[in-house]
């Protein structure tokens, strides 16, 4: 089966799906870059990490939309052209800048089917990069999900893996409800078989990535490759644990938690954002509701600080909860 | 420009019907038997329907929180709002979007907004779609005063300019921004100005003469659907009502409204024109008069019989499935 890189993976998704349905149109800043430039280069970008590369030559100016600096338009366009009936790919180039965009996102796609009486869908996706690991500070490297998870009527999925990526995309662009696409930039470059043809990947539907005995570890995004760094070190003593990928935070499948927890007694939740109000917080929440009979021990969570994410390289390394934390937090889970 | 009678009479029944939606609601807001937040159209009548008569059910609009107006305008039920506004089951949106979530997807309305500056970007959205199917259709994104001070509404316009696709932002200057005075909150006080800037034709347009923005917009219509890009109307109106119900009006002049009921009203005026030209007996336009007048009533008495929604009703609708 081929390699591809995440970001190869997603931009073969975008293509399949762009060859397939006419109604699909990309748009964003820099999609494909070089509009107005002096090098007569028009793909000069293919977006700035490479994920919309290609689609301009194939699909035209009419379908791969580059866009001045307004996220705010960017978004509404592409919820307005989705209640006109097309099926809008928008990309917000870093997830920190939802904050400009946030009325359009949770205040309008959210809301329409709903305050609408069931009689539109609002079937956008918005993809974004998100993350810390790369040094670009405190506005360019936020999680944003979490914040977006809490909003009724969003979809909000995060591959961990090329595989996923493909085929999550896929079911995103197909989906007919609003969807946030999150794409974890140091996940970008990392590579998985990903089959050539097409397939999709339900929502709702948590990846068991490993079966384990001792305890169940719940990992989002990038913390899904650093927990199993941690497990294959822990697995040196004897310790095994289910390793869970929910792939979607919302919906989120909490029933293959609830039964992992239900087995094993033991909850640690793995998420690159600060604690409070984050996904971890609300998954220990759900769960501890459900299976707090079962537990033999407190949940955990290992996350960010709350604090903002901060440049010089040994505080981000400190700040993204890496191998290391989650081999110590699932041993001592496991010693409670 | 000449219109037949059947125009003529179609587009004064659709004002005359704002009018009395809006006046009756007044009433019945009193009451307190109408729940939540109102926001009035009176008086601002001849630019919704000077403005939709030149559009079909293929064209697009994106209304405000002041929606009431346009939503009738561009055909939306007229008994299914009324409903909708007393948040009843079987309303335009079953009772959960209420006056300022009013949409009708087969008519071409993408939505009343509560968020003033809203709709612009949404209705240059729908404008793409129109431009990738060849320009058949327009989307016009009504706004005001107040929405034209919205980042949102700047970075819409440019982005319509940018991508050259057919707009039209009909601004209408109604003098007040919630409780604020334009000529205070718009700072270089010349909103088609602004659209120029943007690279886009602009007019003013007296917004209480329906002739005079159905002209306007013909023009727009024409230049958009040429694919020459977005245009903007800017029609200047008054409302005769607060900025929602119960607003105490503070800010106006004690004999204001009452002044402008009688120098800035479209439907006075309407009858002038038409009885000056003779193109249409007045007592055609009494005999809409009391027909809009039994159906308003209508709307009223079905709307108070009619059951709210079931609560199972809750939480269906968020998502097609989830």
């Amino acid at each position: 089966m081929p390699q591809l890189s995440m970001r190869d993976a997603i931009n073969q998704a975008l293509h399949q799906e762009m060859a397939r349905d006419p109604r699909v149109i990309v748009l964003g800043e820099d999609v494909s870059g070089g509009a107005g430039g002096t090098s007569g280069e028009r793909e000069a970008a293919g977006g700035i990490f490479g994920v919309t590369k290609g689609l301009l030559p194939k699909y035209g100016e009419q379908r791969v939309i580059d866009t001045p600096i307004s996220e705010s338009a960017i978004i509404g366009a592409a919820g307005g052209a989705a209640l006109a009936g097309l099926r809008p790919v928008a990309e917000i180039m870093f997830a920190d800048f939802v904050g400009v965009c946030l009325d359009q996102i949770y205040n309008q796609i959210a809301k329409f089917r709903y305050m609408f009486g069931g009689r539109t869908t609002c079937p956008v996706v918005i993809r974004t990069a998100m993350g810390a690991g790369m040094n670009m500070g405190a506005q360019h490297s936020q999680t944003m999900y979490p914040l977006l998870t809490a909003v009724p009527g969003l979809k909000i999925v995060i591959p961990s893996n090329a595989y996923d990526a493909k085929g999550l995309m896929l079911q995103a662009i197909r989906d007919d409800d609003p969807v946030v696409f999150f794409e974890h930039k140091a996940l970008y470059p990392r590579k998985g078989e990903v089959p050539e043809g097409m397939y999709t990947i339900p929502f709702g539907e948590a990846n068991l990535v490993r079966e384990g005995e001792h305890a169940t570890v719940v990992a989002i995004g990038r913390m899904v490759p650093f927990a199993e760094k941690a497990l294959d070190a822990l697995a040196k003593d004897g310790i095994t644990c289910d390793l869970i990928d929910p792939r979607t935070t919302s919906p989120l499948d909490s029933d293959t938690i609830i039964e992992s927890v239900e087995g094993t007694g033991r909850l640690i939740v793995i998420d690159e954002s600060p604690p409070r109000c984050s996904v971890a917080a609300d998954i220990v929440a759900i769960v501890t509701q459900a299976a707090f009979r079962s537990m033999k021990a407190a949940p955990r969570m290992v996350t960010a600080p709350h604090a903002p994410i901060p440049f010089a390289p040994a505080l981000e390394r400190a700040y993204v909860p890496g191998p290391q934390k989650i081999e110590a937090a699932i041993r001592a889970a496991v010693r409670e | 420009m000449t219109f037949t009678a059947e125009q003529l009479e179609r587009a004064y029944r659709q004002m005359k019907t704002i009018r009395e939606f809006e006046e009756r609601l007044h009433v019945e807001i009193a009451t307190g038997e109408i729940p939540g937040f109102t926001h009035l159209y009176s008086g601002q009548e001849a630019v919704a329907v000077g403005v939709c008569e030149t559009l079909t059910d293929a064209d697009y609009i994106a209304s405000t929180h002041r929606g009431h107006g346009h939503c009738i305008a561009k055909g939306c039920d007229v008994l299914g709002m009324m409903k909708e506004i007393y948040g009843r089951a079987d309303g335009l949106c079953k009772g959960k979007g209420g006056s300022m979530h009013i949409a009708d997807f087969s008519r071409g309305m993408l939505g009343a907004n509560a968020i003033v500056g809203g709709g612009p970007p949404l209705a240059v959205g729908a404008a793409i779609a129109c431009r990738n199917a060849g320009n058949k259709a327009v989307s016009v994104a009504f706004g005001g005063d107040g929405s034209c001070n919205q980042g949102t509404v700047f970075e819409a316009m440019n982005l319509a300019v940018v991508l050259k696709v057919p707009a039209i932002f009909v601004f209408e200057n109604n003098g007040y921004s919630e409780h604020t005075g334009a000529d205070y909150s718009v700072g270089s006080k010349d909103i088609a100005g602004r659209s120029r800037g943007f690279g886009m034709p602009a007019e003013d347009v007296d917004g209480a003469d329906f002739f005079a923005v159905y002209e306007a917009m013909q023009r727009a219509v024409a230049h958009a659907k040429a694919g020459k890009g977005p245009y903007t109307i800017v029609p200047l109106i008054t409302r005769y009502f607060g900025h929602f119900e119960g607003d105490p009006q503070n800010y106006r002049a004690k004999d204001e409204v009452a002044q402008l009921r009688q120098t800035m009203d479209c439907l006075k005026r309407f009858r002038a024109r038409v009885e000056a030209d003779r193109s249409l007996p007045l007592s055609r336009l009494d005999a809409i008069d009391t027909e809009v007048l039994e159906l308003i009533d209508r709307c009223v008495k079905e709307a108070k019989a009619s059951p709210p929604p079931a609560e199972s009703e809750l939480t269906s609708d968020v998502y097609i499935n989830y």
